[in-house]
């Protein structure tokens, strides 16, 4: 089991803060093609990689990097602090 | 050093004055504000979301890289989330240092990658509704020069 996070647009357009999944993904790409599958508010929130960052237990990550031993994924967009 | 992520308000001048009598052997203090902009005067407020845990993960990383750049005696960050109304402080930073140059220095790279490393998303809220702001490549370019 993998706890995904959503935050900011990510959130709204997907309609939950965060959710627990089961899922047999490798990497983080795997994991966004099977959460595109699922339903149209999924697809549209990942619809364009470029104006979306991963963290993977709370550290930045690509999105080919490998989900094995991973308990937390958040998806987000750009980040605007300061 | 010290980081704080709250929704509380702060006050600069207490902060500042707190933070400048902690420092043994520092010859400069530099500090930098953030405001809640409203240059068009619509601006209702702004709601700051942000990611509890690794907020703090990132922040204290951003810190302890600037120490190891610079000769620093002290670091201070704080960052509000939650609802702010214009003209509020959302954020400072404090650097102590022996001498102004790396005190200026630190503080400067601190602003650039809080602004795109710690995990904050702003939303403007306004007459005209809502909307998020989106990040500025000249963001992520001024993180280059470090």
């Amino acid at each position: 089991m993998i706890d995904v996070l959503y935050f900011a647009w990510v959130r709204e357009r997907i309609g939950l803060p965060r959710e627990r999944l089961e899922t047999g993904a490798a990497t983080v790409a795997d994991l966004v093609d099977e959460l595109r599958a699922r339903e149209e508010r999924y697809a549209a929130a990942f619809s364009d990689l470029t104006s979306l960052r991963v963290a993977l237990d709370q550290e930045l990550a690509s999105f080919d990097a490998p989900l094995a031993g991973v308990r937390e994924v958040a998806f987000f967009p750009p980040m605007t602090g300061g | 050093m010290r980081v704080a992520v709250q929704s509380a308000p702060f006050d600069v001048g207490t902060e500042v004055s707190t933070f400048t009598a902690g420092v043994r052997g520092a010859g400069a203090v530099v500090s930098f504000t953030g405001l809640v902009r409203d240059e068009a005067g619509t601006l209702s407020g702004m709601e700051i979301e942000h990611y509890p845990g690794m907020t703090e993960k990132a922040i204290f990383g951003i810190v302890g890289e600037a120490v190891s750049r610079w000769s620093l005696v002290d670091a201070l960050v704080i960052h509000r989330y939650g609802k702010l109304g214009p003209g509020e402080a959302i954020m400072m930073v404090a650097t102590a240092a022996p001498h102004r140059g790396d005190a200026f220095a630190a503080a400067e790279f601190l602003m650039d990658y809080l602004k795109s490393r710690a995990p904050f998303w702003k939303k403007e809220l306004g007459a005209g509704g809502e909307a998020w702001v989106a990040a500025k490549d000249a963001d992520e370019d001024a993180l280059k020069r470090w």
